[in-house]
């Protein structure tokens, strides 16, 4: 349920789901970030610039001179969106990854942590079907959940200085997938060849929140000869 | 015949930019766009272009570059010291806020910007530049936008829209605010920071350091003590929020931020004061001044007229 509604600021508003982080309370959220994007879509909201769901928020952003915070809180209080289709243009996408030893750089280590071996800790991360809870940090980037329970860790201690795109994460009870190099603290189990982010496309990010993330296993031998349409 | 700009020397950080690129934060696309949106419309405005036109932001030492192709009318917009070397080799000092003719062959040597970080060079008619999702603004760091997402290089050339000649220059009468107080707002975390704390940001000076680019600026000053907790729960960040992580010294999230993070943030900038805030150069002194969304839409009215 939507909590409260807070002003960021003079051109910006949150909304505010509580401070759970689960599913349910993130359905919420993108519940109202479809229909924010739809009301935009049709215009019978103008001035709004970004719209940006996290786990437990939605932070709407506007166009001072266009619209000011509280037509735009008027509106959400006076709409009714609780009939809004959750898996309506959401996609289930398939993620190929690969385990091979030289890209789970952090196996041995939960293998050590959660006393199963890597066969069981692959089959558990396999298993899941991913919801994508948000999107962001850098372009592309998907936080998704919930992991196995039995694969709960902590992020590293001392994070990485590089990290190579597309490998993939595990940190508390959530899965990311890098899709910039860059510096990281996630402890990495495997890496996908499969390009979740290119601005050149029509779909710049092949994923969206709300979407499902299912993983297939790859060899090193397919990882290698994997081909981005 | 070709008509474009060679790059001599491509400067510090010079990209193009235009009013940003909107509705991808979900995506974890920042708007990014110009910095100081008044210096930006001013350039487009000097040359005669609609004010959104892309133009190209540079930050402390400007490019040079040589004409090549027909006299185009130009201009350079903020407070910028730079040259129009001729083809003898004459140098003429340039006036900064009022549009000038280049003809080919010509040079323009975009020395520095003065007690300021960011200007603009418009020309009339625009660039030639491919929009990316609806905008011509570079982030480089995802390497979105023209120019492949880059700044510029030697050896660029920047081609531009031909358009009939025009001769008619225009002056505008411009000047940056002087004065370092920044108005905020609270911030979402404010009551993760101790009582002292508070007051002590919205009191003590913080100064700019030299950790501050188009993504964020990092201050130094008194140490704000959080009693709740470093993190949150990682959120939708917007422009302007001065975010507090552990270590207690606060940043303020700039046009190219992060799309989400996970930092308490003790207030957020409004909008009339962004644009005196990115002219700041590390060293400065500034003082935040804390005021209510009333008197925010109020300063709003006073910074639009402006334009």
């Amino acid at each position: 349920m939507l909590k409260k509604i807070t002003n960021i600021g003079d051109c910006g508003i949150t909304c505010d789901f509580g401070d759970e982080v689960n599913k349910s309370t993130n359905k919420e959220v993108i519940k109202l970030f479809n229909f924010i994007q739809q009301s935009v879509n049709t215009r019978k909201l103008k001035g709004i610039l970004n719209y940006t769901p996290s786990y437990n928020k939605l932070i709407i952003n506007f166009e001072l001179g266009q619209i000011k915070s509280q037509e735009i809180i008027e509106f959400i209080k006076s709409s009714d969106y609780s009939k809004i289709n959750l898996t309506e243009n959401k996609k289930i996408v398939e993620i190929p990854i690969c385990y091979d030893e030289e890209f789970a750089l952090d196996i041995k280590r939960l293998e050590t942590k959660t006393k199963l071996n890597f066969k069981e800790i692959v089959s558990k991360h396999l298993e899941t079907n991913f919801f994508v809870y948000m999107i962001g940090f850098v372009p592309g980037q998907p936080f998704l959940g919930d992991l196995n329970k039995s694969l709960y860790h902590d992020r590293l201690d001392t994070p990485r200085i590089k990290i190579n795109k597309g490998c993939v994460g595990i940190v508390e009870k959530f899965c990311t997938i890098y899709t910039f190099e860059s510096p990281g603290g996630w402890n990495i189990i495997g890496r996908t060849p499969f390009e979740l982010f290119n601005i050149n496309k029509k779909d710049t990010s092949i994923l969206s929140p709300g979407d499902t993330v299912k993983f297939k296993s790859i060899s090193k031998k397919e990882f290698g000869s994997f081909k981005n349409e | 015949m070709n008509n474009y700009f060679k790059v001599l020397r491509p400067g510090i950080n010079s990209t193009f930019q235009d009013l940003g690129r909107f509705g991808l934060q979900h995506l974890g696309i920042v708007a990014s766009g110009c910095m100081d949106q008044l210096t930006f419309c001013t350039s487009n405005k000097l040359v005669g272009n609609k004010i959104s036109e892309g133009a190209l932001e540079f930050a402390y030492q400007g490019p040079l570059f040589e004409l090549i192709g027909e006299t185009v009318l130009v201009a350079i917009s903020g407070k910028v010291n730079f040259n129009i070397i001729k083809k003898n080799g004459e140098i003429i000092k340039g006036k900064p806020n009022e549009s000038f003719l280049i003809s080919n062959g010509e040079k323009i040597d975009i020395l520095s910007t003065i007690n300021s970080v960011y200007g603009y060079f418009s020309i009339f008619g625009g660039f030639k530049i491919e929009e990316v999702k609806g905008s011509v603004s570079t982030l480089v760091k995802a390497k979105i936008g023209p120019n492949n997402g880059d700044k510029l290089k030697v050896g660029d050339k920047i081609f531009f829209n031909k358009s009939h000649q025009v001769d008619k220059t225009n002056k505008i009468q411009f000047d940056f605010d002087k004065d370092n107080i920044i108005r905020v707002m609270k911030g979402l975390q404010i009551h993760y920071f101790s009582k002292k704390s508070q007051e002590d940001f919205f009191s003590k000076e913080y100064k700019v350091t030299k950790l501050t680019d188009r993504m964020g600026m990092r201050l130094e000053g008194q140490k704000l003590e959080n009693t709740v907790n470093k993190n949150i729960k990682s959120e939708g960040i917007t422009k302007g929020s001065i975010q507090v992580p552990g270590d207690g010294q606060p940043i303020i999230l700039l046009s190219d931020h992060p799309t989400i993070g996970g930092y308490p943030k003790i207030a957020n900038v409004i909008t009339a004061d962004y644009d005196k805030l990115v002219q700041k150069t590390p060293g400065t002194i500034i003082k935040f001044k804390l005021v209510n969304l009333a008197v925010a839409e109020i300063a709003f009215q006073d910074y639009v007229r402006k334009f």
